[in-house]
């Protein structure tokens, strides 16, 4: 018995090691250290935060964000960046507005139309990318513009509203007291942590972030690859879309501004490289979750919105400052 | 000129360098010897500065000295040129010479006039005539190795440490190399030179020092020295011949691949040549003879003018190398760290890498247990010495790389493999095991093309040769006439037929 016990004590130790290992080698280390803190000073500083309703409500709030921000992690692991996901998925919502309301065809259609203005943009960047050997940042910068003027064309500038009654689900819908939209984001984790640590084309992700002329010449085709990730940043975007389509109830071009720089902000965060090859899709939600906390929280605190954003930057420097030697 | 005494340095708790000793006299070519590992790169670092010993002493002039960093040991005199070359890509020669250190006029702007004259009059110096307006990029790899060693002269250095200068130099470029280094000796300068060449170590070393293991083995001078006792200084063992047998000549063997015509460039010359089951198949020639572009052509992964290809008697476009992997034909790429390996992964996912397709369950996922299984067994076929599958691979010997990057291509269904400098920059025991290596896959039904620099190499690895020069096949040589006057011949002065 008592050697039983010897064992079981030696394996407790092991376990606790390998648990202090993890915390100082897993990406996820830092982020998950930095929503600890960010949250306990948010309680300090509001007796409103800690509250289930307050919680769900910050959740809610970064929901597009946090959808946006997973197709991100693709290509950013990969070693790209992809600057049209607020334009695509203000296009994507857009069209799918336009089809359920000027069209008058039924609702299932116009979110199918969002889904396919995603992936056709989204295969546009990769292809641009993969195949016309031009960098992300120039192409799909390019993407933004087009998409965004686009939105703008069909919809002559104003909001496309009179939505059927449903849409609204996706925005502001609940399951018991979880929101739809939360529901949305967590299940669309839980597809990228499977295709990223479970699936062949994950490890290629990895891989190409890693070495990309490595992979090549060891036989991955890598074009593939990376038209993939911008045909999964696509289809997020245009899953964003229907989740912020829903909460307006309306198809607003003018949506979305500004929100790639979030979602790059949420995989940075989060842990990711920004040079590719490392980081967790975990951490991408994290990170999220941390820039939606830090929102809600300098709300709650009454801090002047402008100052928010100074507040914001200076966060995300510190975050990237310590994280930079981190392994 | 240069002594260190005892130099002990430790990264955390692994000591590498355990209290080396090392002397260089003012007009002395000095050669540092030892394996890869062995701490001479490290040592080399000390003494410019860039990292700083544990403990021990370095004296310049008889002066003990402690550089906090490499501009405190340039102030000394010491002047570095590492293998890896620290020029800018897009600046000229004499930017580059200059770099941070910029002549200026009175007024605060560039005093381009002075800079020139200086540079030019340091290459007249050296006799390296080189053109000084076009970006660095744009020289040859000699010719920016002259730059780097006329940026340190610019700095007045009277020690100067070449790191590996000839690995990818042509003969000729070496000759050349070997003339400025004289010419320096002469001038009192005290070279230390550090490479895996021995030949060269006896035509330009005064003295030697050994290195084994982070451990001082011995110091001599060239002429009391020969190569074996060299050799043995350095893996502390003695290697008798580090190339196997040579099976029987198999005219009749099965050709795999048949290349009816490549052409690397509009215009240059079209080469041919076919390979046979069962046999390794040598690619000679001076660096930048085009052997690599032509096997990249091959896969696909070099945009040739023209490429023709039968794999098994088809004709075969391959577009990627992925279309290369699917038609059997793998490649261990010339640069480990750059093309062969994703360093942040361990090894089982860098053998993985193109394996995934074979470690399916359900279709869409990876049956991890499959990928363990397979991963042990490649890592044995080759031995690869590591921990374990999970370990990273930057914490492997470059032998062990090589290995790393070999494995990923035994769970395919291979006929043909294509090893680029094979043997470059790892250490002499694991050499002999790559060799065993090729042999045994031979024997297996492989087909190898090796591609290699090294003379020696390819003589005694080789069932046939092809002689590069200038882009294009100029001979194919094989039995007796696989010798070093034949190939170098042919390397060197070999007509080449261009076509338009």
């Amino acid at each position: 018995m008592s050697h039983d016990a010897n064992l079981d004590a030696a394996s407790a130790g092991r376990g606790r090691r390998a648990a202090l290992d993890w915390l100082f080698h897993s990406p996820l280390a830092l982020p998950l250290v930095g929503l600890i803190v960010v949250s306990v000073l948010m309680g300090f500083a509001s007796d409103n935060f800690f509250t289930i309703d307050n919680l769900l409500n910050v959740l809610r709030q970064v929901s597009v964000v946090g959808i946006l921000a997973v197709g991100m992690t693709f290509v950013i692991l990969t070693g790209g960046i992809d600057l049209s996901v607020g334009a695509v998925m203000a296009l994507a919502g857009t069209m799918a507005a336009g089809v359920m309301v000027n069209m008058g065809l039924p609702g299932g259609v116009g979110l199918l139309a969002a889904l396919l203005v995603g992936l056709g943009l989204g295969l546009f960047n990769g292809f641009m990318v993969a195949w016309g050997k031009m960098p992300s940042i120039i192409v799909t910068l390019a993407t933004m513009g087009i998409a965004r003027g686009l939105g703008l064309i069909y919809s002559g500038g104003y909001p496309i509203s009179g939505l059927p009654g449903w849409v609204s689900w996706f925005g502001v819908g609940r399951i018991g007291i979880i929101p739809v939209p939360v529901i949305i984001m967590l299940v669309i984790y839980a597809v990228a942590w499977v295709v990223l640590q479970r699936t062949p084309f994950g490890r290629h992700v990895y891989a190409i972030g890693g070495n990309e002329t490595a992979a090549r010449l060891s036989g991955v085709r890598t074009r593939s690859v990376k038209l993939a990730v911008f045909a999964i940043s696509g289809v997020t975007a245009a899953l964003a879309s229907i989740v912020l389509t829903g909460r307006l109830m309306s198809g607003q071009p003018n949506a979305g501004v500004g929100f790639e720089l979030d979602a790059i902000a949420a995989v940075v965060l989060g842990g990711t490289a920004i040079a590719g090859g490392r980081g967790l899709i975990l951490g991408t939600l994290i990170g999220a979750v941390l820039l939606g906390i830090l929102n809600n929280g300098l709300n709650l605190v009454g801090i002047n919105p402008y100052m928010q954003d100074v507040i914001k930057g200076l966060i995300i420097l510190l975050a990237i400052y310590i994280g930079r030697e981190w392994r | 000129m240069l002594e260190l005494k005892d130099i002990r340095k430790s990264f955390g708790r692994i000591e590498v360098l355990h209290g080396v000793d090392l002397q260089v006299k003012a007009g002395e070519v000095h050669a540092l010897l030892g394996e890869n590992g062995a701490g001479k790169s490290t040592l080399m670092k000390i003494v410019s500065g860039i990292i700083q010993p544990s403990s021990g002493t370095i004296i310049v002039d008889g002066q003990e000295r402690h550089f906090a960093n490499y501009d405190e040991a340039i102030a000394a005199g010491v002047g570095i040129v590492f293998q890896e070359f620290s020029l800018i890509p897009y600046l000229n020669a004499v930017e580059n010479m200059f770099l941070a250190r910029e002549k200026k006029t009175a007024l605060g702007l560039l005093d381009r006039k002075a800079m020139r004259e200086r540079a030019a009059a340091i290459l007249r110096k050296l006799e390296v005539d080189l053109p000084l307006d076009v970006p660095v990029a744009r020289l040859s790899v000699a010719e920016q190795q002259f730059v780097e060693i006329a940026k340190a002269l610019s700095l007045d250095a009277r020690i100067l440490v070449l790191d590996e200068p000839t690995a990818t130099l042509t003969p000729a470029e070496v000759e050349h190399l070997f003339k400025v280094m004289r010419e320096l000796r002469a001038a009192g300068v005290a070279i230390v030179f550090i490479s895996h060449h021995l030949e060269e170590i006896f035509e330009i070393c005064d003295r030697i020092t050994v290195l084994r293991d982070g451990e001082y083995v011995g110091s001599s001078t060239v002429a009391e020295t020969n190569i074996d006792q060299l050799v043995e200084m350095m893996v502390g063992r003695r290697i008798e011949n580090s190339f196997p047998a040579k099976p029987a000549a198999k005219p009749d063997a099965k050709v795999v691949l048949e290349v009816e015509e490549v052409q690397l460039r509009r215009g240059g010359p079209v080469s041919s040549f076919q390979l046979r089951s069962g046999e390794i198949l040598g690619f000679a020639g001076l660096v930048g003879s085009g052997r690599t572009e032509t096997v990249l052509s091959i896969l696909g992964a070099y945009p040739a003018a023209r490429c023709k290809v039968r794999v098994g008697g088809v004709e075969k476009r391959l577009r990627d190398p992925a279309d290369g992997l699917a038609h059997g034909i793998g490649l261990l790429p010339e640069s480990r760290k750059e093309q062969g390996l994703v360093t942040d992964f361990s090894i089982l996912q860098n053998v993985s890498l193109n394996n995934y397709g074979k470690y399916r369950q359900g279709h869409w996922f990876i049956d991890f247990k499959k990928e363990l299984a397979c991963t042990e067994d490649a890592m044995s076929q080759v031995r690869v010495k590591a921990q374990g599958p999970r370990a990273r691979v930057d914490t492997l010997s470059g032998g062990n790389q090589q290995k790393v990057v070999i494995a990923r291509w035994l769970n395919h269904d291979m006929q043909i493999l294509i090893f680029d400098e094979p043997t470059r920059g790892i250490d002499v025991g694991a050499k002999a095991e790559i060799y065993q290596l090729m042999r045994d896959f031979t024997a297996r039904g492989y087909a190898i093309i090796m591609i290699s620099s090294e003379l020696p190499e390819v003589i005694g690895m080789s069932d046939r040769v092809c002689v590069f020069r200038s882009g294009g096949i100029v001979a194919t040589v094989e039995g007796s006439a696989i010798n070093s006057e034949e190939i170098m011949t042919h390397a060197t002065t070999g007509r080449v037929q261009h076509v338009a």
